[in-house]
């Protein structure tokens, strides 16, 4: 390449001063090299080296930290813990009726973790061992639910947001379509519709109403990461569809589905309470919080205690799945930290 | 002796089919000609129709030879970027024709379109934007050898993303880091290690360093030149920074809304401008200098720059130009030598009464 600075004839010509005059900073000629060498590179501490970090390492970091986030996961664990191995946490057969003697009695707080503690009901089960039990419809139905909706709204969003034009447009007022059935009622309607009604059914009902939500997150997503830069860069280096979706786009869009489907969560578990208080979801021998709820309200006025506690049991875990989803969007958002 | 070494054309690797059809320096390895990009304006919800384009570009000609820098200038919402784009084949182009090394790649799809990617590489202008946040550093600069396996052999990819990132002036170690662990000038850096992976022949620059500080900006054009040396190069550099474009093009093209309208070597458009809208460009360069810039003869346009939905006719440049004449809104200029030029103004215009400043 010529020297250009032999090039520029003439002292007095006012073009020749587009060249920087400070040559300490901005002599590009002849210095060719040199200058590359004199970055400064970011040198990190050499104990924290190796130590590489990403949005969620950060995020865990940051979680760790927060009072909410370490409250509701030990919630979430112990009630994970007791909807796996509810026999852990209660001896006394959930179904074990006792008409003659138990019948509405009263909480003895002095029988820590026993069939008594906390009353029994109508038909003279422990309400104790039964909110045990109930757990575990809760949780696998809020847990399956969720998971289901991801999968389902994620695969529909994301076509959506990536391919758009009439893929779009179609899957757009599908979601639209859907998003206008009311929850409840929509699965009042599905669950009439189905022979035999347990949490399996109800997880269908749920999780084909409740995708439309999460797709139009994921949707927004991938629209937004679809025009940047770096996918734009690899489509230029020849990547295939595959290879933008779930190298590229899918890493960068995740997050804010996953935290409306961690606060997602806590609603279905109250939807399937719902549906089971209304006698439309679980029904007895099934075990639940919602049709112990159902049962309960029946004799609010002589036992008020046998609605309290799985009303109380429904309560503090869709509380620990809220503040948990609140923990992590709070941590995903760097804004926010 | 095998039937390979008996072949006339022995050429195993990439590498060795590249030479075999290498272009002399000089001779143009990317022809484009009369390339328009419309994007198209539509009405209606459901049944859309469309009322008019946004000619971003609009007739581009120009060649690109062999182991040469191109700069192109132009103020913002010239159609530089666009123009880059559809070069790359990320947006498709509505007319005209892109012929690298004499063959057509405008129209290119699929695998054709993928191989012709190998030879034709970008660097983006945000450095920030431009890399993968979840994807380390080794990730992405080993993302092209994944994109084309026959490039780099598995076994051999982890060297060559260090070798690569030793040729761009980082440390190899840094392999395992993610992008936001560097600073802008050292992940503009890794930006081009990615556009360097595949051996292209052409790298096209967008802005690569309007985003970076001034002090970074002259490392990372020592950076380019430097690898264009090594690699033999060709590159068709994309900016609004006047100096910048001076220091590094052998060639400048100077576009406005849409058109080239102006083409020469740097002397010939820095010294002897013969279009009126790169005099006036020229004369907006920040002088340093208090005397000299008294001394200088500011040309400053009046108006705005025309929606390119609805350019003027003619000359694009009329409704700005202290030279219009009727002419200039009958006639659309061509980007020619005129007859009355000399000397170094003697390079394309596409002006009708093109002509060197007087006071210069």
């Amino acid at each position: 390449m010529p020297d250009r600075n032999d090039a520029i004839p003439d002292d007095h010509d006012p073009l020749r001063n587009i060249q920087p005059t400070d040559s300490d900073h901005l002599d590009y000629v002849g210095q060719q090299g040199m200058a590359v060498e004199q970055e400064t590179l970011i040198e990190p501490d050499p104990v924290k080296r190796e130590q590489a970090r990403s949005l969620w390492g950060d995020a865990w970091r940051d979680l760790r930290r927060r009072p909410i986030f370490l409250i509701s996961a030990v919630l979430i664990l112990l009630l994970v813990l007791i909807a796996i191995f509810p026999g852990l946490f209660t001896s006394t057969d959930p179904r074990a009726a006792d008409l003659t003697n138990n019948y509405l009695r009263r909480p003895d707080w002095s029988d820590f973790f026993g069939a008594g503690w906390f009353g029994y009901d109508g038909q003279g089960r422990s309400i104790y061992a039964r909110v045990i039990y109930g757990a575990r419809a809760s949780i696998t139905v809020g847990i399956c639910v969720t998971l289901a909706v991801t999968l389902l709204g994620g695969l529909a969003g994301m076509t959506a947001g990536y391919f758009g034009g009439w893929i779009d447009a179609v899957i757009s007022r599908i979601t639209d379509i859907f998003f206008g059935i009311p929850l409840l009622l929509g699965a009042l309607v599905l669950l009439n519709a189905f022979a035999t009604r347990n949490v399996w059914s109800v997880v269908i009902a749920l999780a084909f109403l409740g995708w439309t939500q999460l797709a139009r997150v994921m949707r927004g997503s991938v629209i937004t990461v679809k025009q940047s830069d770096y996918v734009v860069a690899g489509r230029a280096l020849g990547a295939g569809t595959g290879r933008l979706m779930f190298r590229h786009i899918l890493p960068n869009a995740i997050a804010p589905v996953i935290v409306v489907a961690t606060i997602a969560l806590g609603g279905y578990i109250t939807a399937e309470a719902t549906l089971s208080f209304l006698g439309i979801g679980l029904q007895d021998p099934t075990i639940s919080w919602g049709v112990d709820i159902s049962s309960a309200q029946k004799v609010i006025r002589q036992a008020p205690f046998a609605l309290f506690f799985p009303a109380a049991a429904l309560s503090i875990t869709v509380l620990a799945f809220i503040m948990l989803g609140d923990a992590v969007r709070d941590a995903l958002d760097p804004k926010l930290r | 002796m095998t039937i390979d070494g008996a072949t006339p054309l022995g050429a195993t690797t990439p590498e060795e089919v590249a030479f075999a059809q290498e272009v002399p320096r000089g001779e143009p390895i990317l022809e484009v000609r009369k390339l328009v990009k419309h994007f198209p304006l539509t009405k209606g919800i459901l049944f859309k129709k469309q009322v008019g384009a946004v000619k971003a570009v609009d007739g581009v000609s120009f060649d690109l030879m062999q182991g040469e820098t191109l700069g192109i200038v132009g103020e913002s919402g010239c159609g530089k970027s666009t123009l880059a784009k559809v070069l790359m084949n990320l947006e498709p182009a509505t007319s005209g024709s892109v012929k690298y090394k004499g063959e057509e790649i405008s129209k290119l799809t699929g695998s054709a379109l993928k191989a012709v990617r190998r030879n034709i590489q970008m660097v983006f202008q945000d450095p920030y934007t431009s890399l993968n946040p979840r994807m380390t550093v080794g990730d992405i600069i080993g993302e092209p050898f994944e994109i084309h396996p026959e490039v780099a052999p598995k076994g051999d990819r982890r060297k060559a993303v260090q070798d690569l990132l030793d040729v761009v002036g980082l440390n190899p170690e840094y392999i395992n880091r993610y992008p936001h662990q560097f600073s802008g000038g050292q992940r503009q850096r890794i930006g081009i290690a990615r556009g360097l992976a595949l051996k292209p022949e052409i790298i096209i620059c967008d802005e690569p360093v309007s985003a970076l500080d001034v002090s970074v900006q002259a490392q990372v054009i020592n950076l380019l030149e430097k690898l264009q040396g090594e690699f033999n190069l060709s590159y068709m550099f994309i900016a609004h920074d006047l100096s910048i474009v001076r220091h590094i093009s052998d060639r400048v093209g100077v576009m406005y809304l849409g058109r080239m309208v102006e083409i020469g070597s740097d002397l010939e458009i820095y010294d002897h401008a013969t279009h009126p809208y790169t005099q006036a460009l020229l004369s907006a360069v920040p002088v340093p200098d208090p005397t000299a810039r008294e001394s200088r003869d500011r040309i400053v346009l009046v108006g705005d720059v025309p929606s390119p939905a609805n350019p003027p006719s003619g000359c694009r440049f009329r409704t700005r130009c202290w030279k219009a004449q009727e002419k200039c809104e009958r006639e659309d200029p061509a980007l020619t030598v005129r007859d009355w030029l000399e000397g170094r103004a003697r390079h394309d215009s596409a002006c009708h009464f093109a002509a060197e400043r007087e006071n210069g």
